[in-house]
């Protein structure tokens, strides 16, 4: 392994560009002597303002206006919604004044590269910490989500690639089955949730059979397609070997079939991956996605940030290991 | 029916239906027949049908009409007595050159250890000059040895019946002349049944017993059956100087160039299956070549 002239290039323009990300980002963020500092909500705060129903965008705009949370509760008390207070002439018509928080944490609206590292740190030092259902570590999460997928795309993987194959083979099944395929595709999977939640009646069952739901089609055509276009010659030398149906579908077929149906494997493995994080957020418990949404609930700007980075670089990780099987099936024709 | 031929072709015809026109007979009433261990080659222009019937006779493709016979019984399929080169080599992309090999050959012995699958196989890549690639891939191999192994697999197979459908069409004249003495060389030794597809007048004229002339499609068939006088073994360089060489190369030439077009779609001079051109023509030099090969009707 020598990295070339080229990857060590490219590589150092990659550092470039991450740099002047992290130092425009630092530039917007990094706190100035005339920003107004926020006062932060305990976790008791967040469950009073919950159970009056104020939105999270109004806590973050009345915070953000300087209020605290004395003041925010009486704003939720009275049942108002943002436009119509906005009507009534804005908060300074209620009687509300900007408080001086001299003992509440100055900080910038949005953190700056510094805070999010220090608690991406935090985290990451100590993932798999469990201190009741809405505080769980991020390793945690993870792995529920990992679970989830695996599941999932694992269950689709056993369905879709076998019926894959008889679609393939048979003219008739292709033609027979086409047309479900067609329609169930375009469906968005997160629209099954409700239905899975009902008939299932249970939350991590549902979430699997989404994922299951949105990770077989591109599989299913992938596998047809592989195996409807293996090439005449190499079935013609199978059927002169008076090879059995088996040893057809194993030593000449799956082999010639084998990377298109990685394709599909890695075209799934990233949709599910991207569905899960929704569904979470709509079933609610455990997970990323349910953390995401956690962290915005409580207005951990920061933590939030450090669990979409690692959405991110698991989702590459994971078509990462597809891509290495996929490695070890590819052929030169 | 007669017996003594180890290949007899009678009354083949191949149709395609066409929408909305009538069908394409590609050939029609084609009859042959070859003797065990005669090496027959096939010229005729492209479309007459020669890689139909080749594959008629490999038991992959099923004819409209009339029957091919193997040994006495009908070719009702593709089987492990008629070994096929194809025209592109058809490697398996994924096996190394002697997996290749070795795939056909534990096909064929099912009851072989692999060992003796793998020594079996070595040694037909021996033969083709190819013993140092055997762990390579065919990607990595150039377009005549690619070709080569399939040759080396098609040989290993031994069976009774080797077919080959244009195998050096894709290869340069040099790479051609060297393969081509070294098929003659294999052939020498294993004494097998061949009916190879070719374009090329000098390579029939080298390789073959017999050669047949198919005339143009559509309604192609057998028209001539020229035998090769020119004594084995032959060498390339050599039978150039025979003196039957130029008088069977220019009565080919003078065949493809115009007189298959002319008998094309006519039955005159017709090959039937009662007299097939196996006891046919012996190739008497300085006499002129048209009336040479015979015509049975």
């Amino acid at each position: 392994m020598k990295p070339s002239l080229e990857t060590l290039r490219s590589a150092l323009l990659a550092s470039l560009f991450f740099g002047i990300f992290i130092f425009i980002w630092y530039a917007l963020t990094v706190p100035r002597s005339g920003d107004r500092a926020i006062f932060e909500l305990s976790e008791e705060e967040v469950a009073q303002l919950d159970e009056l129903g104020m939105a999270m965008e109004d806590r973050l705009y009345y915070l953000e206006s300087g209020l605290d949370f004395e003041q925010l509760w009486q704003l939720a008390e009275m049942q108002f919604t943002r436009e119509e207070i906005e009507m009534a002439g804005g908060i300074e018509a209620f009687g509300f004044q900007r408080q001086e928080n001299g003992e509440a944490e100055v900080r910038s609206h949005f953190p700056t590269p510094g805070q999010v590292f220090s608690v991406g740190w935090e985290m990451i030092r100590d993932p798999f910490y469990d201190n009741g259902p809405n505080d769980k570590g991020i390793g945690l999460q993870l792995a529920y989500s990992l679970r989830r997928v695996a599941l999932g795309f694992g269950l689709a993987v056993l369905v879709a690639i076998p019926l894959g194959f008889i679609m393939g083979m048979s003219r008739l099944f292709s033609e027979a089955l086409m047309p479900f395929v067609q329609i169930l595709k375009p469906i968005s999977p997160l629209a099954w949730m409700p239905l899975a939640l009902y008939t299932i009646k249970d939350a991590e069952q549902s979430s699997i059979f989404v994922i299951f739901i949105c990770s077989v089609w591109p599989l299913l055509i992938n596998t047809m397609f592989g195996v409807a276009t293996v090439r005449k010659d190499w079935l013609a030398i199978g059927r002169t070997l008076e090879l059995g149906r088996f040893q057809m579908a194993g030593q000449i077929i799956l082999p010639a079939a084998a990377p298109t149906v990685f394709t599909g494997m890695k075209i799934s493995i990233g949709i599910s991956w991207l569905v899960i994080v929704a569904a979470e957020m709509l079933i609610g418990g455990t997970g990323m996605g349910y953390f995401v949404w956690n962290e915005w609930n409580g207005l951990n700007i920061d933590s939030m940030i450090v669990a979409i980075f690692v959405i991110g670089v698991v989702g590459y990780v994971l078509d990462w290991i597809i891509g290495f099987g996929q490695k070890a099936v590819r052929y030169v024709d | 029916m007669k017996t003594d031929k180890f290949v007899l072709v009678e009354n083949l015809s191949k149709c395609f239906p066409q929408p909305k026109k009538q069908e394409l007979v590609v050939f029609d009433k084609v009859s042959f027949g070859i003797q065990k261990g005669e090496f027959i080659c096939c010229i005729g222009h492209s479309g007459c049908g020669k890689s139909t019937i080749m594959n008629v006779l490999a038991g992959l493709e099923k004819p409209t009409s009339g029957a091919a016979i193997l040994d006495g019984r009908e070719i009702a399929g593709p089987g492990l007595e008629k070994a096929v080169v194809f025209q592109n080599h058809s490697l398996l992309p994924w096996k190394t050159v002697l997996k290749n090999v070795m795939f056909a050959v534990g096909a064929r012995h099912p009851d072989w250890s692999r060992g003796q699958i793998r020594e079996h196989s070595q040694k037909y890549l021996d033969l083709v000059g190819l013993a140092h690639a055997s762990d390579q891939k065919p990607h990595q191999l150039s377009g005549g040895m690619k070709q080569r192994v399939g040759i080396a697999r098609a040989f290993a197979l031994e069976s009774p019946l080797l077919l080959m459908d244009e195998p050096f069409g894709a290869l340069d004249a040099l790479t051609r002349g060297t393969i081509q003495e070294e098929l003659l060389k294999i052939w020498g030794q294993t004494k097998q049944t061949v009916f190879m597809i070719t374009h090329d007048v000098d390579e029939a004229i080298l390789l073959s017993d017999r050669i047949f002339l198919m005339t143009n499609g559509p309604r192609a068939r057998v028209a001539e059956a020229v035998e090769v006088s020119i004594p084995r073994p032959r060498k390339r360089a050599e039978i150039v100087h025979h003196p039957d060489y130029y008088t069977i190369r220019n009565h080919l030439v003078d065949f493809l160039v115009s007189r298959s077009k002319e008998l094309s779609g006519s039955r005159a001079g017709e090959v039937t299956g009662e007299d097939l051109p196996s006891d046919t023509p012996v190739f008497p030099p300085n006499v002129d070549p048209v009336k040479l090969a015979r015509k049975v009707s």
